[in-house]
């Protein structure tokens, strides 16, 4: 046997080489490389590449870079449907915001409790969350069709409603409409997120309340709410980031309009920069979301932290 | 008046087998009763049935003289200490002990004034503004106690409240609860499997096993003149020995069989033991192996104290003794126990 063998496996017959997977910084670098490549890639340039476009006069015709300095975000601001744009994702976000929560906080104590026919239950309220927003949100477009609507059909029958509702021809109810689509699709999510929070309360907590003598509305008041808060102001987060940064339900229901009533900024940004070609402006109004969702973010997760529940 | 009663109580939770399989039982005005048993045995299980977070499948259970199958917990006027505590994680100990006084509606002044009551009855007056998670163990127990205290309860339910404590802190926990229960005087009933809380805070021990309770009595009287066979061996440590004779089952304590010399009385029964091993365990003698000639050949313990000095070796085979007024018998068939068989001469 050569002396090389020998050294290889040992005095006892064992093998001493280390494997290339015995070596954790190897296998940290390679297990991190997929996601780091991700980021990069699909995160960090398009982020950079648009605050570059929105500096310049890029546009799909002449994709040539100038320059332009502030220009593009002096034109949005003195352009009266970003304001209106604004304020709709502001006003979207905030209302679906507050409905997601509640509604999502009775769908997860439905889905914690134990009935007969308990998973069809579940089955149901997971269902909007498994469907492509974009499939789904047709399937509302045709629901709120304004002549044949099933939702008018329904209401004519039970004698609401003479004619036609026109969904999503009047302001007031295309915005409504825009909400409502939101909240049917996000609500499942918060209501898994939120039942997550309520299976980690401990069970002998609750019986605790039970015997010293709480009723099911104080301990939903005192024990159950206070200490789901936490989670509920996840879910409240992500409800708030999905309507922000969505432009697919504006998109496929309204296209912004009834003139641009429900227009938002991420829809605008579309409208602008990829349909109307003037890739400069649709980056900067994109890039105006970025600083609105990061205060949003780090407000919300500080009060999460300093909430220290357990 | 008994405080609880328990009439031909059972409970199923899946309708074929018992967790509780005929149980009753009754405590007296101010009694400290222990349930006692192995886990799976069912002790929880009564006691939460007593507080109503179970239902029972069949019989009562009754407080204060009236039936309360089918009130809900806060009907019943019971205080309950879980396992784990279940203190309120995001309410101060100060509001952790009055939460009960609110579901009662009482009024502020006077929530204040009974919460710094049973703060300064436990000694955690200097705790009120904690949260539960800067307390220690012991601490949180006080803490539960003080919750379950300002009710003014016709009875403390107590599920195994000293587990979580190391061993000890323990004893010491378990001198204060005894103390405790001494000086408000409600009617306690205390879940534990550890033998020696029950035999050391109980006034009553009630023995279960498999659902159903195998003996009711004061400490010294489940230990030295235990029901059956399953109460003979669950207490005491080492436990009974016993040696089939014929259809009975003799027993007898590991601290009564000592060599023969040390058993100076002619009602005595001898045996002869061949030691297997020897151990010292904290100034006595463990002697272990088979002892013949009362019945079947049969593996033995005994336990000598520090004062028997008779020198013994492993290996050797010696002549032992047991009082025979410290013998038990038991039907082997049944496991209940019988009257005295003779046994030789």
């Amino acid at each position: 046997m050569s002396q090389a063998a020998l050294g290889e496996a040992g005095e006892g017959g064992v093998a001493v080489r280390r494997r290339l997977s015995d070596r954790e910084g190897f296998l940290a670098g390679v297990c991190l490389l997929p996601s780091v490549v991700y980021i990069v890639a699909l995160v960090a340039l398009p982020f950079f590449l648009s605050i570059a476009f929105s500096f310049s006069d890029v546009t799909a015709g002449d994709p040539g870079f100038d320059w332009a300095g502030f220009r593009n975000f002096q034109r949005i601001f003195h352009d009266p449907v970003f304001w209106r744009s604004l304020q709709n994702t502001l006003l979207f976000s905030a209302i679906s915001m507050v409905l997601i929560v509640i509604f999502g906080k009775v769908l997860a104590l439905i889905l914690v409790a134990d009935f007969r026919g308990k998973w069809l239950v579940r089955f149901l309220v997971l269902l909007p969350w498994t469907t492509p927003v974009s499939l789904s949100t047709i399937a509302w477009l045709w629901m709120l069709d304004s002549i044949y609507s099933p939702i008018d059909w329904l209401l004519r029958h039970a004698g609401v409603i003479q004619g036609n509702m026109y969904w999503l021809g009047r302001p007031r109810l295309a915005m409504a409409s825009v909400i409502a689509v939101h909240v049917w699709r996000l609500v499942p999510l918060a209501a898994v997120i939120i039942m997550a929070g309520l299976v980690a309360i401990p069970g002998e907590v609750q019986e605790q309340a039970m015997v010293d003598g709480a009723g099911f509305w104080r301990r939903f008041f005192e024990i159950t709410l206070p200490l789901t808060l936490p989670v509920i102001a996840v879910a409240a987060l992500f409800g708030a980031i999905f309507t922000f940064t969505d432009m697919t339900v504006v998109y496929i229901l309204t296209r912004g309009g009834p003139t641009n009533s429900t227009q938002v900024l991420a829809s605008w940004s579309f409208f602008k920069g990829i349909e109307g070609g003037d890739v400069a402006q649709g980056a900067a109004i994109a890039l105006l979301l970025f600083p609105l969702l990061l205060a949003a973010a780090i407000t919300i997760l500080r009060w999460v932290r300093r909430m220290e529940v357990l | 008046m008994a405080v609880v009663e328990i009439r031909g109580l059972r409970k199923s939770f899946d309708g074929k087998s018992f967790a509780l399989d005929g149980i009753d039982l009754a405590t007296d005005e101010g009694e400290y009763l222990v349930l006692l048993g192995p886990s799976g045995c069912g002790k929880t299980t009564l006691l939460r049935t007593i507080a109503g977070l179970e239902q029972p499948t069949e019989g009562e259970v009754l407080i204060g003289g009236s039936v309360v199958n089918g009130l809900p917990p806060r009907a019943r006027r019971i205080a309950m200490v879980f396992q784990s505590y279940a203190l309120y994680p995001h309410k101060s100990v100060l509001d952790n002990i009055v939460f009960p006084l609110k579901a009662q509606r009482m009024d502020k002044a006077e929530r204040a004034r009974k919460a710094r009551w049973a703060a300064e009855l436990l000694d955690i007056e200097h705790l009120l503004g904690r949260r539960p998670r800067q307390l220690s163990g012991g601490e949180r127990q006080r803490v539960a106690l003080a919750r379950a205290l300002v009710r003014d309860p016709s009875v403390f339910l107590l599920d195994e409240p000293l587990s979580n404590l190391d061993a000890k802190l323990r004893a010491s926990a378990r001198d204060e609860l005894k103390g405790f229960q001494q000086r408000v005087g409600t009617t306690t009933i205390y879940v534990t499997h550890d033998q020696v809380e029950a035999m050391g805070l109980g006034e009553r021990i009630a023995v279960m096993h498999q659902g159903r309770v195998r003996q009711l009595g004061r400490p010294e009287t489940v230990y030295d003149e235990p029901a059956d066979v399953f109460v003979a061996t669950f207490l005491g440590s080492p436990p009974m020995n016993l040696v089939r004779r014929d259809s009975h089952l003799v027993g007898f304590r590991p601290e009564h069989l000592w060599p023969v010399d040390e058993v100076p009385t002619e009602h005595r029964v001898v045996m002869s033991l061949t030691i297997d091993k020897m151990e010292y365990l904290s100034g006595d003698r463990h002697i272990y192996g088979p002892v013949s000639g009362v019945g079947e050949e049969t593996n033995v313990i005994a336990r000598l104290p520090a004062t028997v000095t008779t020198s013994l070796r492993p290996g050797e085979k010696h002549e032992f003794a047991v009082h025979a007024g410290r013998m038990r018998f038991f039907d082997a068939g049944s496991g209940l126990r019988t009257n005295p068989v003779r046994i030789g001469g």
